[in-house]
């Protein structure tokens, strides 16, 4: 009598919790507005949109190459990858096929930037679990990796390496032993960290079981990459439509079985030795590059080189060996050579011919000049590559100028965050925390 | 393609024109068609198209004939194979039938949709903007919307 008279006194209200768009639990801005019936999430809203920047509207502004830089900016943890998905839409659609060894040179540093971008994702969602040391020894052996795409690249993040028909340089000298140690430097460390998270009481009882979905419904939202994966969905772009030369490496796709957050945890970390094994294989594979011959004299500085040609002096020029800038040491004749397709039309000529020679010169601005540049044939391509989180695809539709006329992105993140509410509904407010982190929502590919 | 005859003549009243443009399967198709051409597709087993892969639209500004284009891709697991079906839209009446009933993940990329090109979904359970603020005017991404034209939210506040 008493007990029903009190309940009816005490009035229960589902409460509304706003989180987000900038919490230290997001790992981007991102808003959440959770109803709460005590712990319990009734229904979850997602809002998205707070970085979008307006790729979209930026690349059908400038010319094709000018989209490379913003494509870095989409997925900021793995951004080799977008370049190269960007290349190859263009060059799809173009009709080019570009080199054995450049092929070889993207699918490497894919590899690389897949590792870093998995290393991230585990490494912060172990640290928001109170794993502090399993995320520092991660990000010590991402910076491993980093230093080896600083070298070829000439930066850590901003990379802009790809180019439509090629990379923008060559793999620098001692690449392929210097990368074999730094991978076993991350075998080391993800042993250590396997050890300290695999079987370690606390973070699995927070990942196990949580964070659930089902196969078909990750099918039904469009989810792809290791989320999918983890469902027991045996889909991954690199076999199901290989492209580069991904079909002549041998590696397994690994699958989870339920679907929930330790699923995706150990995918992830298979993943990661996956990708160091193709790495392996390509740098047995790859076709040698350019051994620099010295024979043609002391090399001579660009500027020089200008001065001697603008007074006249020309004779023998184009054959000497140029010293150029730092950034731009991999784009000498004999990288073209080998790594960068024969279509004028595409690359950029060689340094010393356009220092050298006046077809050179013309060449290199009739590609830069306002107006000129790579024209693909009119019309429209998607090329899906697969991405760190997934499929990443590229819709381009040219009209047959200088400019895309359209430039679309499938984000791999867009239709996990689409779906994220559904799976975090039915659980506890503290399971938020590790099922957003095993999603790696990255703002920037999420809202362009 | 044998896909897209099998289409072609299937769904001859709605089917505009097909091409495979560098290897891409493509259908051209009036905004009638969408409901039964694509619950076909998704529900027929020869086809199985499963995943709904992208959606997005493009704004062909100043072109003869329907202004707009909404553009699906679709994928097959079991299949494997890829289809990309495009709607012509007008500029008058500019909305078509929601596939968000098919598949789920059309109901964010028809958001998207609609925030950047303006085009209705009819039948869409929730249709707002989804990347840009409910206070902005227009729609980004059409081709006479300017690229430098700003809406910012906050005005800036003189320094005294």
């Amino acid at each position: 009598m008493q007990t029903q008279e009190k309940e009816k006194q005490t009035e229960t209200r589902h409460m509304l919790l706003n989180v987000g768009p900038s919490h230290p639990a997001m790992h981007g801005v991102i808003r959440f507005i959770f109803e709460l019936d005590g712990e319990t999430i009734v229904s979850a809203d997602t809002e998205i949109g707070y970085l979008h920047r307006g790729f979209e509207k930026m690349c059908e502004v400038g010319p094709y190459n000018q989209a490379i830089p913003y494509t870095d900016r989409l997925n900021y943890v793995s951004p080799l990858i977008n370049n190269f998905a960007y290349c190859l839409a263009v060059e799809k659609l173009m009709g080019l096929k570009v080199t054995e060894r450049c092929q070889y040179i993207r699918v490497i540093m894919s590899e690389i930037s897949r590792v870093t971008d998995h290393l991230t994702c585990i490494g912060a969602t172990a640290m928001e679990l109170g794993a502090f040391t399993a995320f520092l020894y991660m990000m010590k052996a991402r910076e491993f990796l980093y230093e080896l795409v600083e070298q070829v690249t000439g930066a850590r993040l901003t990379v802009s390496y790809g180019r439509v028909g090629g990379v923008k340089a060559d793999l620098p000298e001692g690449f392929a032993d210097q990368t074999r140690q730094v991978l076993k430097e991350v075998r080391k460390v993800l042993k250590e960290v396997d050890k300290l998270l695999s079987r370690n009481r606390i973070f699995v009882d927070r990942v196990k079981g949580v964070g659930v979905i089902s196969k078909e419904d990750a099918i039904a939202y469009g989810i792809t990459g290791p989320f999918l994966r983890s469902t027991g969905v045996n889909y991954d772009v690199r076999k199901a439509q290989p492209y580069l030369i991904y079909d002549r490496l041998k590696f397994e796709i690994p699958l989870g079985t339920n679907g929930d957050n330790l699923d995706r945890y150990y995918v992830r970390m298979e993943e990661m030795e996956q990708s160091m094994i193709m790495i392996e294989q390509a740098l047995d594979q790859i076709p040698p590059g350019v051994v620099r011959i010295h024979e043609q004299g002391e090399p001579m500085v660009a500027a020089q080189m200008v001065d001697e040609a603008k007074m006249g002096r020309i004779a023998g020029i184009a054959q000497r060996n140029v010293l150029l800038d730092p950034t731009l040491q991999g784009s000498t004749k004999g990288f073209h050579e080998k790594v960068n397709v024969e279509d004028k039309k595409t690359v950029l000529p060689p340094k010393e011919a356009t220092y050298g020679n006046i077809e050179g010169l013309m060449n290199h601005f009739k590609w830069v000049m306002f107006g000129h540049g790579i024209r693909p044939p009119k019309g429209e391509v998607y090329f899906p590559v697969e991405g760190a989180n997934g499929e990443l695809g590229f819709y381009i539709v040219s009209d047959g100028t200088e400019r895309p006329y359209r430039v679309r992105v499938r984000p791999p993140c867009f239709p996990i965050m689409a779906a994220i509410g559904k799976v975090l509904e039915g659980g506890m407010m503290a399971d938020v925390v590790p099922t957003f982190g095993s999603v790696n929502m990255i703002a920037g590919e999420l809202d362009r | 393609m044998d896909i897209l005859n099998q289409l072609k003549s299937k769904f001859s009243e709605y089917v505009i024109e097909t091409h495979s443009q560098c290897g891409d399967a493509t259908l051209v198709i009036k905004k009638e068609g969408v409901i039964p051409l694509f619950s076909y597709l998704k529900t027929s087993p020869e086809l199985d198209f499963n995943f709904l892969m992208d959606l997005t639209a493009v704004d062909y500004l100043g072109r003869e004939g329907s202004r707009f284009e909404v553009v699906y891709h679709l994928y097959s697991l079991s299949k494997n194979h890829c289809l990309r079906v495009k709607v012509d839209v007008g500029e008058e009446d500019s909305s078509l039938d929601s596939v968000s009933s098919l598949w789920p993940a059309a109901n964010w990329y028809e958001r998207e949709v609609w925030d950047m090109f303006g085009i209705k979904f009819k039948g869409h359970p929730d249709l707002k903007r989804i990347l840009m603020y409910e206070e902005f005017q227009g729609h980004p991404l059409r081709k006479d919307y300017p690229v430098n034209r700003r809406q910012p939210l906050v005005k800036p506040v003189p320094m005294n």
